[in-house]
């Protein structure tokens, strides 16, 4: 128990300062990218010279990399999060009106990829047919060699959702380490021995596969959560879908700095949280074991 | 080596020939316009047919080829060296120089890949001349790509240096210098090795997203980034498929990179 105490402090602290150097990065990154100080409203001749000259202010507040992130931590502890310079619009909102889609389209997605992936690396481990195998292992490794953002261009011209074409880039990777692991749990002595004796499949699987391969399936799923996350800004940029990756792809292009920065860390955040609780978890599904 | 890997070393060769034969093959260029004939379809004067501005298609993909084969590598090499640099190195020295460099990947990887290069691309210059473009495009991807092997190789450094031979080595007296260049550097080939490989078909899929995405190599120049971009109009499958030659090149170039990729992580194990 003081083991686990320990590991959820420790990946605590280490998410902590991760996601405060990531948008540390962030900002640091915008504010050295060349024409960082060019504003295409200071050319519109209907703004009076007050008006140019307030826009300058405005923006040489953040030309301080360290003071603009300052700035930044001590409104975001208010919940301040600043306003987008290419939207016009509070970050808070544009993150809290596009969240509820991007979730729910990475749910979906990875929901999705892991039925994939565990119906068939279960099948192909235990029928243990060469040409089963191959042909799963083909589908997924062309699945491999095909960029996302065309597999977002193809769900766009066959109308399918766009949590599919997640499900789809997440799926090979997910299924080679899902089906190494069930392969070579399916090769112990143990469960050779115990299918020699008679005993049933599901036994098998929920008795003797699941308990040793949760842990590594664990560790593979929080890694398939950044994957996702990943995968959400081309789907979300190319089938129109107005997410979190869509506004990503957006600040990125418009190089807008609040936005960009508060989207770091919260992509940063949610990796980290998701690959924290993996190990968290696995920590606890061992010490069950043991 | 198996069939399937002399099947993919066949066909890389031969990619990369065409590829490099672009002037004789298609002796107009990728930038000629055929006014009379845009967005046509495949006949005898355009293999592929004319993209919506009227030019060649079979040309562009030939030299869309070159730049992707080309310089996808470069950009692996450039990966490798920075990750042989920084992991390496903070295997070797260990102690706060291994956690400081273990910290920086960490905060690179917890980062999704496309993330953090469509942020780094976007903050880049866009509007560059198109050989600008290119040379920065690749040159992110080697310098963003360095973080996985730059793990990999601290803590294969990490363990070379609680190996029997290297701690003779220094029992023996070999200054620090010299046990890195003699004993560390060589026994950390095999993984530079797989790490190269690994990089040119990840690099060659990232530079083909960023191209969708508008992102990537500017026009005129092709690259198969700019090509997969034709994919963005297309209303079905049936209507133009020879418009997916440059999808289909892309997939049997990668699938052949990731069969020889086998042979490169046996090499590294």
């Amino acid at each position: 128990m003081r083991g686990l105490r320990w590991k959820i402090a420790g990946h605590a602290s280490a998410l902590v300062a991760t996601v405060l150097l990531g948008g540390l990065l962030s900002a640091t990154l915008v504010r050295l990218a060349p024409g960082f100080d060019a504003d295409e409203r200071e050319l519109d001749p209907h703004l009076s010279a007050e008006s140019v000259q307030a826009l300058r202010d405005a923006r040489h507040k953040s030309h301080n990399v360290f003071r603009f992130y300052l700035s930044y931590m001590k409104r975001a502890m208010t919940g301040d999060l600043g306003t987008s310079l290419a939207l016009g619009q509070p970050v808070r909102t544009l993150l809290r009106d596009r969240a509820p889609l991007t979730l729910r389209l990475l749910a979906i997605g990875l929901a999705l990829a892991w039925l994939l992936t565990l119906t068939l690396a279960l099948s192909a481990a235990r029928l243990r047919l060469s040409v089963y195998d191959t042909l799963t292992t083909a589908v997924s490794g062309t699945f491999l060699c095909i960029p996302a953002a065309v597999l977002a261009l193809l769900s766009v011209l066959w109308n399918a959702p766009g949590a599919l074409a997640i499900a789809l880039i997440v799926f090979p990777h997910t299924y080679r380490y899902a089906r190494n692991l069930l392969v070579k749990a399916y090769s112990r002595p143990h469960i050779i021995t115990a299918r020699a004796k008679g005993l049933g499949e599901a036994r098998i699987l929920f008795w003797h596969v699941v308990p040793v391969v949760t842990p590594q399936l664990l560790a593979v799923a929080g890694v398939s959560v950044s994957m996702a996350v990943g995968a959400a800004i081309p789907v979300e940029a190319l089938c129109g879908l107005a997410g979190i990756g869509q506004l990503a792809w957006q600040a990125a292009l418009a190089r807008d700095l609040p936005l960009l920065v508060n989207i770091t860390v919260l992509v940063t955040l949610v990796t980290l949280l998701a690959n924290s609780s993996a190990d968290v978890i696995g920590h606890v599904v061992r010490g069950q074991e043991v | 080596m198996s069939l399937w890997q002399k099947l993919a070393c066949v066909i890389l060769t031969l990619v990369l020939c065409g590829s490099v034969a672009a002037n004789w093959l298609a002796p107009a260029g990728y930038a000629k316009q055929y006014r009379e004939a845009t967005d046509a379809p495949p006949s005898r004067a355009h293999w592929l047919g004319t993209d919506e501005m009227g030019r060649d298609r079979f040309a562009r993909v030939l030299y869309g080829t070159r730049i992707s084969l080309l310089l996808a590598p470069a950009a692996a090499l450039l990966s490798t060296l920075m990750a042989a640099l920084i992991g390496g190195l903070a295997g070797y020295w260990g102690g706060i120089w291994a956690r400081m460099a273990m910290a920086v990947t960490d905060l690179f990887l917890s980062l999704p890949w496309l993330f953090l290069l469509i942020t780094a691309r976007a903050l880049m210059p866009l509007n560059v001349s198109p050989l600008v473009s290119v040379m920065v495009t690749f040159m992110l991807l080697g310098l963003l790509g360095w973080t996985t092997a730059a793990r990999v190789l601290c803590t294969t450094a990490a363990s070379l240096l609680g190996s029997d031979f290297v701690r003779q080595a220094r029992a023996a007296g070999l200054p620090g210098q010299r046990l890195f260049w003699i004993h560390v550097v060589p026994n950390l080939k095999p993984v530079l090795y797989a790490q190269f490989w690994i990089s040119i078909p990840v690099f060659i899929l990232s530079e083909a997203n960023l191209g969708i995405l508008g992102l990537g190599v500017a026009e005129p120049m092709p690259s198969w980034g700019s090509l997969l971009k034709e994919l963005e109009g297309l209303v079905s499958i049936g209507e133009e498929p020879w418009k997916f030659v440059p999808l289909i090149l892309l997939v049997v170039v990668v699938t052949s990179f990731q069969v020889l990729l086998s042979k490169q992580e046996e090499m590294a194990a």
